[in-house]
């Protein structure tokens, strides 16, 4: 931290250090330090609170004072979505940890926003459980984050997403309220569906504190398979097929590179006899194709593709796209990786979502998602910068935001008038 | 209505789409939940989504309310008309626009019929998974606006899960379109805001629909238990196991006497009637089955049938679905209420239905959706016996209490409408209200579509909120502010 950023940090420290002092206690404020800074930004101090109540306290306060608030949980994903106008002080869920209520029976899950994916499921586990999804990073990712960035992995196929998974929430809103919405049971259409307005909101209309859930049981036995396909082409035959087919899969995932033939995993989760019937009818399908047992690296393909060994030559996309665009898209990565000579990878799961890993110049990966982007939203698709090097030549995380931007704007404007949250990081600005 | 404004409307949609005369609007009056009724100054029927804006816009610079109305099926008064307000009727937008296999997506209009999707879609094997109840005759409009469920969404979901994108007309005429054919559109999820809101943020004119491929085999499967209590445990074991299954429905004795008087289903005579349908790989499922028929032995089920054809199916099918209207076959007069309990509560929840039921010299009957705890009490009473009404009114809010209570709601499928408005201000706290109210106020600033539905107490737009206060059981400690 340079002079004038200390003097600067230690100028809020003081003016501010008594009032947030008083709300969390002197162990909880502290100044920020570059480990803190993200996107460019130094946030100047971090809180954090110990309840749901003291967080919202402290969110108003800070929204009173004009200060930009970041919420942090595991910090995993800080740097998705564009850089923030304002970036004052983070406030940090790591201390709502509780597991809140564990109703095994009737399948849900009640728990603080700053728990991880991991302790979650472990606890779950311990009745056969799980929350059906498979998101980056657990081991540090938070239920609160995981939700803001609306994570999901390959399990949407067959659990849905996190917008089918979430039953309840209790935000805290910047004018320092916490509201609930949704409830404790599966079914329930009483008022509006906030848990999925907040879900994938970057954290820009309140700050979740607590999340219900719909579980699943854990499988009783589970196959996977990979199957190799000679291009595109017929990858997507191969997908669509399996898709129309009465298989029941839990998930179906392509990985595609400019240097290796594509390649598919197929999970099936069941009673032995299901399973047996299904790989039958797997193998009859997938002919004369090559079939074999999968590879657990199957299972961190997603991660892999973070692996930023050089953050600075190296882009991550989420994409979106119709499952029938299959090879188009494929066909469209590989134009544009060549013309800007780059190397990449992609994995796309048959939702449709997909994540492309883009390697070499800054100003060719700019160059190349640029194209890829203009080519995904005139097919009705969007791609979704999540990691850029800090030396690309700006681009907009987000992308078209469509004819809803203004409906969005004023969703905005209705719950954080101030900008106080995470301001400018999110789609048109926002 | 000035007779200049009705012109007006008259020119977007033709003589034949304003209807403006008494007797014909008495048919508008109200929807499935007939004991309000309010006459619209007129109805229009627009066919396309150019009209409802034209339409719109009127609303808007007269500051005339509107309400949407599908096939008019709800049963929450959600179709209701307002006071000195137009109802827009979505009937003569009933076109399906695209069918994409690939895809496994649907394009339709909002009077399309629920049903009619899976007709267009069967050829393929493929289906569209809501299927409330009235699925033959509600229209997909309807569906959205109340976010419906119906026996399958324990598996598949509701209609929030099968809605990708919509095309909405906002309350000031404007178009915009929330998600799309694509997951994950770039921004708030606006379409899962939308969807089950009632009506009160517009209205929606095209929706994009998810279809699902048909599974290998559907198996049905009845049993007969003593009471209601036994057929619960034989659900917990079942979930307990491990499985999912496509749809477990229970009925008690007063509900399979109805239905067997109705339609004829040929139910077993029980006191808790369970019926559970598992799909799936046909190997996968004959396995389960056979898990399930143990269950339900050792849980003391007397008798257990397992549907031995298509045609056996849809009997057993028809008795559940038809269980409302076979109401009236025993009683003259009867509330349908819905509300959803911990599944896990449903033992104490239904002793004390019953015997609040005693108490009030009136009966119920119990029909639920038990692998989700939705609870479809039927309050039965005879209009013509003074004090029967009333009695079967407050019994129905004391169940609805019974549902907060145990920690459940007060709406699983049939949303809160004109119904169950003063019961919100029991289930949430006023933060929790406000909120949802300064989400309305994005949509729908001046508060014209579907304006006194859903709110105990309406909000002005650019009102602050007040202090947090916390809800008086919470203050006691009894209960979470759920």
């Amino acid at each position: 931290m340079d002079a004038a950023t200390k003097s600067e940090a230690s100028g809020l420290h003081s003016a501010l250090r008594y009032k947030f002092i008083a709300l969390v206690g002197n162990e909880n404020v502290h100044p920020a330090t570059a480990a803190d800074a993200f996107a460019g930004a130094q946030p100047r101090l971090v809180i954090e609170p110990g309840t749901e109540t003291e967080l919202a306290e402290v969110l108003r306060f800070s929204n009173e004072a004009g200060l930009a608030v970041i919420p942090r949980g595991g910090g995993t994903k800080l740097g998705w979505g564009n850089a923030p106008a304002r970036a004052d002080l983070i406030l940090s869920t790591a201390r709502l940890t509780e597991i809140i209520e564990h109703a095994w029976a009737d399948l849900t899950v009640s728990v603080e926003a700053g728990c991880t994916i991991q302790r979650l499921q472990e606890t779950l586990a311990q009745h056969g459980q799980r929350l059906a999804l498979d998101p980056l990073w657990p081991e540090k990712a938070t239920i609160g984050g995981v939700l803001s960035t609306n994570d999901s992995g390959a399990l949407r196929l067959r659990f849905g997403a996190l917008r089918d998974l979430i039953i309840g929430a209790t935000i805290a809103l910047p004018h320092g309220t916490l509201a609930s919405s949704g409830g404790k049971v599966v079914k329930n259409v009483a008022g509006y569906d906030l848990p999925k307005l907040v879900t994938g909101a970057l954290g820009t209309l309140g700050v979740i504190t607590r999340a219900v859930f719909r579980l699943h049981p854990l499988p009783l036995n589970s196959r996977s398979f990979s199957v190799s396909v000679p291009s595109a082409e017929e990858m997507q035959r191969f997908v669509l097929a399996v898709q129309d087919s009465k298989l029941a899969h839990v998930f179906l995932q392509s990985h595609f590179s400019n240097d290796a033939a594509p390649v598919s995993d197929i999970l099936f989760e069941g009673t032995e006899e299901g399973l047996t019937a299904q790989e039958a009818q797997l193998r009859k399908l997938a002919a004369p194709a090559n079939v074999s047992q999968a590879a657990t690296s199957s299972w961190s393909a997603r991660e892999e593709l973070w692996s930023l060994s050089d953050p600075g030559t190296t882009a991550v996309a989420k994409i979106s796209i119709l499952p029938g665009d299959l090879a188009r898209t494929i066909g469209g990565v590989e134009h544009a990786a060549q013309m800007h000579q780059l190397r990449w990878r992609t994995l796309v799961y048959a939702t449709g979502l997909g994540w492309i890993r883009l390697e070499g110049k800054p100003v060719a990966l700019r160059g190349a998602l640029q194209l890829l982007r203009v080519e995904m939203e005139s097919h009705g698709g969007s791609l979704v910068a999540l990691h850029r090097p800090e030396k690309m030549p700006a681009f907009d995380a987000w992308g078209t935001a469509g004819d809803s931007l203004s409906l969005m704007k004023a969703v905005k404007q209705q719950l954080d008038s101030k900008n106080t949250l995470n301001p400018g990081r999110f789609v048109g600005g926002i | 209505m000035e007779a200049r404004i009705l012109d007006e409307l008259r020119t977007i949609v033709g003589g034949r789409g304003l209807i403006s005369s008494a007797e014909e609007l008495h048919t508008y009056e109200c929807d499935g939940l007939t004991n309000f009724r309010v006459m619209p100054r007129a109805v229009l029927l627009p066919d396309s989504t150019e009209q409802v804006q034209a339409i719109i816009r009127i609303c808007h610079r007269e500051r005339i309310p509107f309400v949407a109305r599908g096939s008019g099926t709800g049963l929450s008064g959600g179709a209701l008309p307002v006071e000195n307000g137009i109802v827009i009727s979505l009937a003569r937008m009933n076109r399906i626009l695209e069918v994409d296999f690939p895809n496994a997506r649907v394009v339709v209009e909002p009077g399309v019929i629920n049903l009619d999707v899976t007709g267009r879609v069967a050829s393929q094997e493929y289906f569209y998974a809501p299927d409330p109840s009235s699925q033959s005759i509600c229209s997909i409009g309807g569906n959205v606006a109340e976010n419906s469920g119906g026996a399958h969404c324990l598996k598949y979901g509701f209609t929030t899960t099968h809605i990708l994108g919509l095309e909405v007309v906002l309350p000031d005429g404007s178009l915009v379109h929330l998600g799309g054919k694509a997951l994950d559109t770039p921004g708030y999820d606006l379409a899962g805001v939308f969807v089950g809101s009632e009506g009160t943020l517009g209205i929606a004119t095209k929706m994009i629909l998810r279809i699902v491929k048909k599974p290998e085999c559907i198996r049905t499967l009845l049993a007969a238990f003593p009471s209601t209590n036994e057929a619960s445990a034989a659900v917990s074991d079942i979930i307990a196991a491990g499985m999912l299954p496509a749809a477990i429905e229970m009925m008690d004795n007063l509900a399979i006497q109805a239905a067997e008087a109705a339609v004829h289903p040929n139910y077993p005579n029980c006191g808790g009637l369970l019926l559970v349908e598992l799909d799936g790989p046909v190997a996968e499922v004959e396995s389960l089955m056979t898990h399930v028929n143990e269950i339900c032995r050792s849980n003391g089920a007397s008798e257990i049938r397992l549907a031995q054809s298509d045609a056996e199916r849809a009997l057993i099918w028809k008795g559940r679905k038809s269980a409302f209207a076979a109401m009236g076959r025993i009683s003259p007069n009867y509330i349908v209420q819905d509300g959803v309990i911990p599944r896990t509560a449903l033992p104490g929840v239904m002793s004390e239905i019953a015997r609040l039921s005693q108490e009030a010299g009136v009966r119920v009957a119990n029909v639920f959706h038990a692998g989700d705890g939705n609870l479809h009490p039927l309050v039965l009473y005879d209009r013509r016996i003074p004090g029967q009404e009333e009695a079967a009114e407050a019994l129905s809010s004391q169940i609805l209490e019974l549902c907060i209570a145990a920690g459940g709601s007060i709406t699983g499928e049939h949303g809160v409408g004109e119904d169950k408005k003063k019961m919100m201000s029991k289930m949430f706290a006023e933060p929790d209200l406000a909120t949802m109210q300064r989400v309305r106020c994005a949509f729908d600033p001046l508060q014209l579509s579907n304006p006194t539905k859903i709110f105990p107490t309406p909000r002005l737009c650019g009102e602050k909120p007040g202090e947090y206060v916390p809800h008086p059981a919470e203050s006691a400690g009894i209960a979470e502010r759920y």
